[in-house]
């Protein structure tokens, strides 16, 4: 333990004389080990919040979109959806394990009110809307189904909209105009905040979906509609439920592809996770080879150091140390450096998160277990490639060693 | 009882298709309390005795007891323990590591000792060494601050410290001048007087005349073996 300690001090001192040399040998592995902390940040980050704003939307939330049309054999997207409100009062009708629909018809407008204006998108949607997406009413109140059949022209607002066009007055009862036809606003939605892209989900305008359909679109068919399901549990059952309705209603034959898919909550959040799981394993891999070339750096740096140090090598073993002795204080050199590296990496590559997750508003999440797998991995690094120039080292013949000018 | 005891010592070389027989067979008895000098002209296998007896390595054929112990067919590990603990080195280039204090140079051999002893003792010891060559007060100083003679005595401090049962020393004087050549040799006739045994290879007359016993080497073999008529005796005595 004695001889140990003196050998650990002995190797310290020999890092301390070099220090423009220890320093940038440490540099590689610094780098390395900064990258992958605020790598594996960045991944853990993004997934986390993309996974925290898809479990908002509601875990029994279901999709349905209109999808590929056959035609005389041939698999083509017409274009033209092929759902209907008549599907979606189906579906509402028949349907025992949904809870709520709502039809969907979106557009893209400029909203003017007074003299300001704002290019947004209006979602035409049904009575339900606001339970399917859990998403209520703030101030004010959500159109009734007297105003979607007699495709009233008044609309719900986003909050990030209610503030750009109204300037902290109150507008419930205010009218807008949307190309050039005349909405009178009924209620503000309560705020969301940004959504899984990035988009600012409170940057909308919510009308009947009649009104959007036959005053701004001039369309029969609506875009798509939402479902929820009863409870979590009975996702599956109300998938089921409405894939047999529809294909029914479609009048499509067993074997014959469905024209409509339907996707989960579930499923878009696999995907979603997926993705940025992918994300993270590439953005980790390529902080990896950083410190990698960072370990071949200090196996370099090494090979070196023995070599210029022959001579003292072979003082060294003519006055009694052994190999496993010298092999020791090259792996000590090889690895204070990687872990000093690992430990500086470290403080940077938190430091470097902070400061994206500040400046850039990214999603920064740092895990105790990635700060612990980046500091094993480099002192792993130490050990690897110290390993080769210290046994080198340690394999010297003392005779030679002693005559090495 | 002999320190050294060598019986017909052979150390044979391979260079490629040639055989060399650096050493063919070298009987040789050193007693304690000696002081040999080796001679002979380069080539003669002065050298590679010096390397067998100071177990750095080992003899193709012979028989080597060192300290009454059979050490000729010791393994590394073994020789760097005997190394360590009953020969001290001298090198003809001192061998010193350089940015290194002379204590931490003197105190090296007890870092690999196996008997561990603490920073404390292992200071103390090497203070009490260094005062043994004259060089109190220079504790501190790095190998470069230091002129040769005291780089050397440095380094007989060094090879002191395990209490060795040999000191060898290699050519000590070989970069020195003569002044300082005999302050060195003066330093061992010194540590030969309190009883230490020492076996120096030198190639000058006048250096191998200030120890007791003179032995010549010629390819490989002992060739002349006798007591010094008329010694040496350094007008100066260190410490």
């Amino acid at each position: 333990m004695q001889k140990f300690l003196t050998i650990l001090k002995v190797g310290m001192k020999a890092i301390a004389r070099n220090k423009m040399r220890s320093g940038l040998t440490a540099l590689g592995i610094i780098i390395g080990v900064a990258c992958v902390i605020a790598m594996i940040g960045v991944g853990q980050g993004s997934q986390a919040a993309i996974q925290a704003q898809i479990s908002a939307l509601g875990t029994n939330f279901l999709m349905v979109f209109p999808g590929i049309a056959t035609q005389s054999g041939a698999r083509i997207f017409t274009g033209q959806s092929t759902l209907t409100e008549d599907d979606v009062a189906g579906v509402k009708a028949e349907c025992s394990a949904v809870a709520y629909v709502s039809p969907s018809s979106r557009t893209g407008a400029q909203v003017v009110a007074g003299n300001l204006n704002w290019g947004t998108q209006i979602q035409g949607v049904g009575v339900e809307w606001p339970f399917v997406r859990s998403w209520n009413v703030e101030n004010g109140v959500f159109f009734d189904e007297s105003e979607v059949r007699a495709a009233a022209k008044v609309c719900v607002l986003g909050t990030t909209l209610a503030n750009a066009l109204f300037e902290g007055q109150d507008p419930v009862g205010q009218t807008l105009r949307i190309k050039k036809f005349p909405f009178r606003v009924i209620g503000v939605l309560e705020g969301k905040g940004g959504s899984v892209m990035g988009q600012d989900q409170d940057d909308i305008v919510v009308a009947p979906y009649t009104t959007v359909m036959r005053l701004l679109k001039h369309s029969a068919k609506i875009d798509m509609f939402m479902a929820s399901a009863v409870s979590r549990e009975a996702v599956d059952e109300a998938q089921k439920e409405i894939e047999a309705l529809l294909r029914q209603r479609h009048r499509l034959q067993p074997g014959q592809d469905s024209d409509f898919m339907i996707r989960s909550q579930q499923e878009i959040a696999a995907t979603a996770d997926e993705t940025s799981r992918t994300l993270s394993v590439l953005l980790a891999s390529a902080a990896s080879i950083s410190l990698l070339v960072g370990g071949i750096g200090i196996m370099n740096i090494m090979l070196v150091s023995v070599t210029e140090r022959t001579r003292e090598i072979g003082i060294r073993m003519a006055i009694g140390a052994k190999g496993r002795d010298i092999l020791l204080q090259f792996l000590i050199e090889a690895l204070a450096l990687s872990i000093g590296g690992g430990v500086i990496g470290i403080s940077l590559g938190v430091g470097a998160s902070r400061f994206l997750a500040w400046k850039a508003h990214w999603p920064i999440m740092l895990s105790p277990a990635a700060i612990a797998l980046a500091f094993g991995f480099s002192a792993a690094i130490g050990i690897f490639f110290g390993f080769y120039p210290a046994r080198k080292a340690s394999r010297l013949d003392p005779i030679e060693a002693l005559r090495y000018e | 009882m002999d320190v050294i005891r060598t019986e017909d010592l052979v150390k044979v070389y391979q260079m490629g298709e040639v055989e060399v027989r650096a050493l063919d067979g070298v009987s040789l008895s050193i007693g304690a309390g000696d002081f040999l000098a080796v001679m002979g002209p380069s080539g003669s296998g002065k050298s590679t005795f010096m390397n067998i007896v100071g177990c750095l390595d080992r003899p193709t054929s012979g028989r080597y007891f060192l300290d009454g112990r059979d050490v000729s067919g010791l393994d590394r590990d073994a020789r760097a323990e005997i190394r360590n603990e009953k020969i001290g080195f001298v090198f003809q280039s001192f061998n010193l590591l350089a940015r290194t204090s002379a204590l931490e140079n003197v105190e090296l051999p007890l870092v690999y000792a196996s008997n561990a002893q603490s920073a404390r003792q292992r200071e103390e010891k090497a203070r009490r060494c260094l005062r043994v060559v004259g060089l109190s007060g220079r504790e501190d100083h790095q190998p470069s601050q230091l002129s040769g003679g005291q780089q050397q005595r440095v380094a007989i401090a060094r090879a002191l410290i395990n209490e060795p049962t040999l000191i060898l020393a290699d050519e000590p004087t070989g970069n020195l001048d003569t002044k300082t050549s005999e302050e060195v040799m003066g330093v061992f006739q010194s540590l030969n007087h309190e009883g230490k045994t020492i076996v120096v290879i030198t190639h000058e007359t006048e250096i191998a005349e200030y120890a007791k016993r003179i032995v010549v080497f010629r390819d490989g073999r002992v060739v002349e073996d006798r007591a010094v008529a008329h010694r040496r005796a350094a007008s100066r005595p260190v410490a």
